[in-house]
This record gives structure tokens, C-alpha cells and sequence, in this order.
């Protein structure tokens, strides 16, 4: 196996607020992981600095083998990123869209052109390529930004609750493109809030206060807590926290 | 090296992607390219037809009880100007009135009877200049050139004749009949409309973005911050001096102005401005949260400055001395000074040098402060 995601005591502190602390885990290549944490766990902040989008105080970490602090841009050319307010442009096409991303990416024109074709043919959404994205439906909006996010071949995608709105059987058709992406080889790194889907992910980490609580499988951490559901694991974690939301 | 020549050619066409992402979002917002290209046509067509038509070619009447020579050279030289044409020949003061209410006139010019006896033997005389005042503008205008004909008529009688004359018109003095208002207006047209256009457009556009959530997906890509910034503000600078290009050309041809100074020296302080409001949009947009405030903080903040404090409408030294000092620090203020000297005085770079400075330093200033606190939001 091998660690996509590495990290060593990562902590990140805004003058006396400690954000996250002494984060140590590791993600492997083709692992769904589920980031769970209630709101002010300090689940964003964790995720902006595995990004590359925001510098740790102390402590180490590696994304697809590059450091973040000084491999930031290599970084940032391995990872896809999809948030849930699925980020894609109304005003432009279907095919426009995933040009456009896959265009800042830097991939060439052919490549650009084979990947449109691909990514449409693989979504079924060949006939609504020349359409707007603003005149789609919520679900289909939310697979193609998750496509996008894909477009550039990346090593790890990160999904900052990406099913956040969205109805019970779009949010299962979601997860299907999600195990199709593990399948290939891509790292999912996922936060949500449905402790359903946290029964999903391969392995599930539950964050209180900055701190990770519990790292492992849905399975044994049912176990260790003596739960029925995820939902009842999370619930006695959660309850530890003296942290206010922020 | 050929990695390097590599990695440049790459971050181009990532640039290119992006400009062209840019000008599709303004030309698929009606709204948007209504107000971008119709807003500068709009103001321009309007004040010029205010401003040269209701002028032109105004008919006169004139009713001449003296009709001696002096009388029959200035209705001459009425007829000759470009603003009139003497077209009734009124026998009565009823004729004046009828021809009024017909509307065959917009102004009457009364000769008293012994109107050149009186001037050549008395030194001076009267003429009476009637006019339609339910359009009180006009009517100033209009008697205000017809002194100015009669003034101008009695400077060429002086210098020739040895006995000084002295027409008395119930007007006030000198008017500039070149149209005084329209050249002073086009340089405030300008700096208006550029300064709306790329302050509070590029603003308002990339606010949109952090309103989307696209600016998130944007930031963890490796496009850099400093090429978001170019390709945003990119389409706002090419539409803005196209923009100022409809101007001039619609300055010359409807309004009959000439540009008298150099075009490239008009158009290199053009950019410079133009920068210098985009620098400010990108400002508004570090600390505008909604499209609606980026919008508000442009209008109130940028646009209301420029009508005010930039001297085309009222002037500058007319102002208390808190708003005068306020004045300093806007940049239009600068820009309108230096487009009124280039365009309208023809004058070179030796008299705007000074301005051109100003302008450069709040272009250099803004521009760094803006992209600094833009890199600092983002890194938060």
C-alpha cells in the first residue's frame, strides 16, 4: 500500500486559537476517507492546509508525496477539489465548463478535447453539452462538478461536503461516481455531515476541538463505541466538545 | 531552459482559457453589455443633440421699422450664421406675436424706427431681441449668440469708422458661441464611464466568483492568484478603450469636435487611468462579501466623487476647502484635467506632466495595494 496523504503532528494555530492540533494520519491510494467533525471541529482548516491553500503552524505533511510547505504548486496540479456549492459557471456551457477547468489545468488542446468527449460520454450528458449549466438540475450539476474535479487526472480529490442539499437517491447516484473514482486509483477525501455516508468510506476519522478523536473503519469504530450506526458513534464524540461554533 | 520555455507557453494558453471564459460571462449578460456599450452612446448621443440642435438653424423673424443699412447688414449677419436663419419678415408687433404662437419662429428681432440715424448721429442705439422662453435654456441660449452677432458686427464697424458706435443690446455680454458645454462635457463623459466600468464591473464580476464558490476551486488549482487578477481585469480594459474610442468618434461626428492634441498621448493616459479604477475595483472586491455591496461601494464610493469633486460639473475652486483637499485624492479629478488640456487645448506632455505623475503614483499605489490585500484574503 501506499500513503498518499502523510501527516506528522500538523497543528495550525491562529494566535492562541489552536485550530488543529497534532494531526497524524495517513490516507492510502484509492481509499475513500470520510473526515467527519461537527461545524468549528476544525475539519476546513484541516483540509486548506492539505490543499495547499493555507500554510501549517507546526508539524509535517505530504500529498501525493510533495511537502506542503514548499510543494505547493506540485500539489496543487495533483489534487481536485469540489465544494458543496459545486463551483461550475451558469452562464456557460455544459462542454464550456469542463473546458474551461480543464483549460486552467494547463492540459493541452487535444487532451482537453479527448477529456470533454470522455467525461460527457461517461455522464450520459452528450446531448446537453451545448446547454447552460444554470438550466440543469441540481443533480446533475453536482456529477459534473465532480467530473471537473476529475478532469485533470488528479491523484487526490477532496470533497468538502459535496452532497450538502441534495435528495437521498441523487446523493447514492453521487456515491456511485465516488466508488467509481476509488476504483481507478483516485484518492477520495471526504467531508460530510450524513452520517449515512460516513458508513461509505473505507476508513472514517471524527475530529473534536482540532484534535482526531477516532480513526478507523466504519466497522470498528461501531465496535470500540458500542454503536449501532455511525450516527450514534459520532454523537458520543461530538458530545465531548467544549469548543463553541464558530 | 527548454523546460522553462515549456512551463511559459503553458501558463499563456491558461491564461488565454481564461480571458475567454472572462468576455463570454460579459457578452451573455444582456444587461451587463447593455450598460457597458449603451451607457457611453446613450450620454454622448444625448447631450449632443441637446446641446448643438436646439441651436442650429433657429428660426428668426425680424421686424424692421428703421430698414436702413446698418439694420439690413447685421439681419445679414444673422442669416450668415450657423445658428439662424432669418425667416419671417414681420410687418407689426401682432406679426411678432402671431408668429410666435405659430411657432414659424424662435426668436424676433425688433429694429426701432431711425435705428441708424440715432446710432450714427446719438453714438448709440437699441435693438430689441424677443425670444421663446418656454424653453428658458434655449431662449438663453439663443439670445445670448444674437448679442454676440450684434457685438461682433459693431467690433468691425469701430476699427473702421472714426466716430465710436455703440449698439446696446438688452442682453447680457459675450457668449462663447463655439458651444462651450459639449467640450467640457466629453472629457467628464470619459472619465465617468471608464471609471464606472471598470471599477464597479470588475468588482461586482469578481465577487460573483467567491459568491459562486468558483474562486475556491480556482485558488486550489495551480493557476495563480496574480493571473486570476489579469484575467479578470483584462476584458474591462479592452471594452474600456473601445469604449473611449465610440466616445471620440461619436464626439467628432455628432458633436463637431475636434481633438486637437495627440491621440496616443489621449489614449496612453487613458490606460493609465483605466488601471488605476480597475486597481480600485479589485480593492472593493477584497472587502465587498455580496455583488450587490461591490455595486453599492462602486456607486457611492467612486461614482458620486467623479460627478462631484472632478471640476466638469461644478468647479473646483468654487468648494469649501475640505471638499477642494478631497478633491486631490481622486483620481478622475487628474484624468479630467489632462483630457480637457489634450483634447480640447491640443497641448503636449510638458503641461500634463504633472497630473500624468499624480495619476501614475495612485495607478502604481492602488495596484500594488489592491493585489497585496487580494494574495492576504486568499491566504487566510
Amino acid at each position: 500500500m501506499e500513503a498518499v496523504i502523510k501527516t506528522e503532528h500538523l497543528t495550525k494555530k491562529f494566535g492562541t486559537f489552536v485550530a488543529c492540533s497534532d494531526l497524524t494520519f495517513e490516507v492510502q491510494k484509492g481509499e475513500i476517507f470520510g473526515f467527519l467533525g461537527a461545524n468549528g471541529a476544525g475539519k476546513t482548516t484541516a483540509m486548506r492546509m492539505l490543499c495547499g491553500l493555507s500554510l501549517p503552524s507546526s508539524g509535517q505533511a505530504t500529498i501525493a508525496g510533495f511537502d506542503v510547505y514548499k510543494q505547493t504548486e506540485q500539489i496543487k496540479k495533483n489534487i481536485g477539489y469540489m465544494s458543496q456549492k459545486f463551483s461550475l459557471y451558469e452562464d456557460l456551457t455544459v462542454a464550456e465548463n469542463i473546458r474551461f477547468y480543464a483549460g486552467i489545468y494547463g492540459l493541452s488542446i487535444r487532451d482537453i478535447k479527448d477529456k470533454t468527449a470522455e467525461l460527457l460520454d461517461k455522464l450520459g450528458m452528450q446531448a446537453e453539452a451545448k446547454k447552460l449549466v444554470g438550466q440543469l438540475p441540481l443533480g446533475w450539476k453536482q456529477k459534473l462538478a465532480f467530473s471537473v474535479s476529475l478532469a485533470h487526472s488528479p491523484k487526490i480529490v477532496f470533497l468538502d461536503e459535496p452532497t450538502g442539499g441534495v435528495d437521498p437517491v441523487t446523493r447514492r447516484q453521487f456515491w456511485d461516481l465516488i466508488y467509481y473514482a476509488a476504483d481507478a486509483g483516485v484518492t477520495v477525501f471526504v467531508t460530510t455531515h450524513y452520517m449515512d455516508e460516513a458508513e461509505y468510506c473505507n476508513r472514517v476519522s471524527i475530529m473534536v476541538d482540532g484534535v482526531i478523536e477516532a480513526l478507523d473503519s466504519p466497522k470498528n469504530l461501531k465496535q470500540q463505541y458500542e454503536a449501532k450506526t455511525m450516527e450514534d458513534v459520532f454523537y458520543k464524540l461530538a458530545r465531548k466538545a467544549k469548543r463553541a461554533e464558530i | 531552459m527548454k523546460k522553462h520555455k515549456y512551463q511559459f507557453s503553458i501558463f499563456n494558453s491558461q491564461l488565454i482559457t481564461f480571458i475567454k471564459k472572462e468576455f463570454k460571462h460579459v457578452f451573455r449578460d444582456k444587461k451587463t453589455l447593455l450598460m457597458l456599450f449603451g451607457m457611453p452612446t446613450a450620454q454622448i448621443i444625448l447631450f449632443g443633440f441637446a446641446l448643438t440642435n436646439e441651436i442650429k438653424d433657429s428660426k428668426v423673424g425680424v421686424l424692421d421699422f428703421s430698414k436702413d443699412i446698418v439694420s439690413r447688414q447685421i439681419i445679414e449677419k444673422i442669416d450668415e450664421s450657423n445658428y439662424f436663419n432669418v425667416a419671417e419678415d414681420l410687418k407689426s408687433i401682432k406679426d411678432v406675436d402671431a408668429a410666435f404662437k405659430q411657432n414659424k419662429i424662435r426668436a424676433a428681432v425688433v429694429f426701432p424706427p431711425g435705428f441708424a440715424d440715432e446710432l450714427l448721429h446719438g453714438g448709440h442705439s437699441q435693438i430689441q431681441l424677443i425670444a421663446d422662453a418656454s424653453d428658458p435654456n434655449a431662449a438663453t441660449s439663443i439670445t445670448n449668440y444674437l448679442s454676440n452677432i450684434i457685438t461682433e458686427y459693431q467690433s468691425q464697424q469701430t476699427t473702421v469708422a472714426a466716430a465710436p458706435m455703440q449698439i446696446m443690446a438688452e442682453v447680457h455680454m459675450l457668449y462663447n458661441p463655439e458651444l462651450k458645454g459639449a467640450p467640457n462635457f466629453v472629457p467628464g463623459v470619459i472619465a465617468l464611464v471608464l471609471m464606472l466600468v471598470c471599477t464597479m464591473m470588475s468588482s461586482v464580476s469578481i465577487v460573483k466568483e467567491k459568491e459562486l464558490g468558483t474562486m475556491e476551486i480556482l485558488l486550489v488549482s495551480p493557476f495563480k492568484p496574480i493571473y486570476i487578477i489579469i484575467s479578470k481585469l483584462m476584458p474591462f480594459l479592452i471594452i474600456s478603450l473601445f469604449n473611449l474610442a465610440i466616445i471620440l468618434v461619436l464626439s467628432v461626428t455628432l458633436l463637431d469636435l475636434e481633438i486637437k492634441g495627440n491621440i496616443f498621448l489621449l489614449f496612453f493616459a487613458s490606460m493609465l487611468f483605466i488601471i488605476t479604477s480597475l486597481a480600485i475595483g479589485l480593492l472593493i472586491s477584497t472587502t465587498a462579501k455580496t455583488q450587490q455591496n461591490a455595486m453599492m461601494i462602486s456607486l457611492m464610493g467612486m461614482m458620486l466623487p467623479t460627478m462631484l469633486l472632478t471640476g466638469f460639473m461644478f468647479p473646483i475652486e468654487n468648494m469649501p476647502i475640505v471638499l477642494r483637499g478631497l478633491s486631490n485624492i481622486v483620481p478622475s479629478r487628474w484624468f479630467f484635467i489632462i483630457i480637457k488640456n489634450v483634447m480640447l487645448k491640443g497641448l503636449g506632455i510638458a503641461s500634463i506632466w504633472k497630473e500624468l505623475l499624480i495619476l501614475t503614483a495612485m495607478c502604481v499605489g492602488l495596484l500594488t495595494l489592491s493585489i497585496k490585500k487580494f494574495k492576504i484574503r486568499l491566504q487566510e
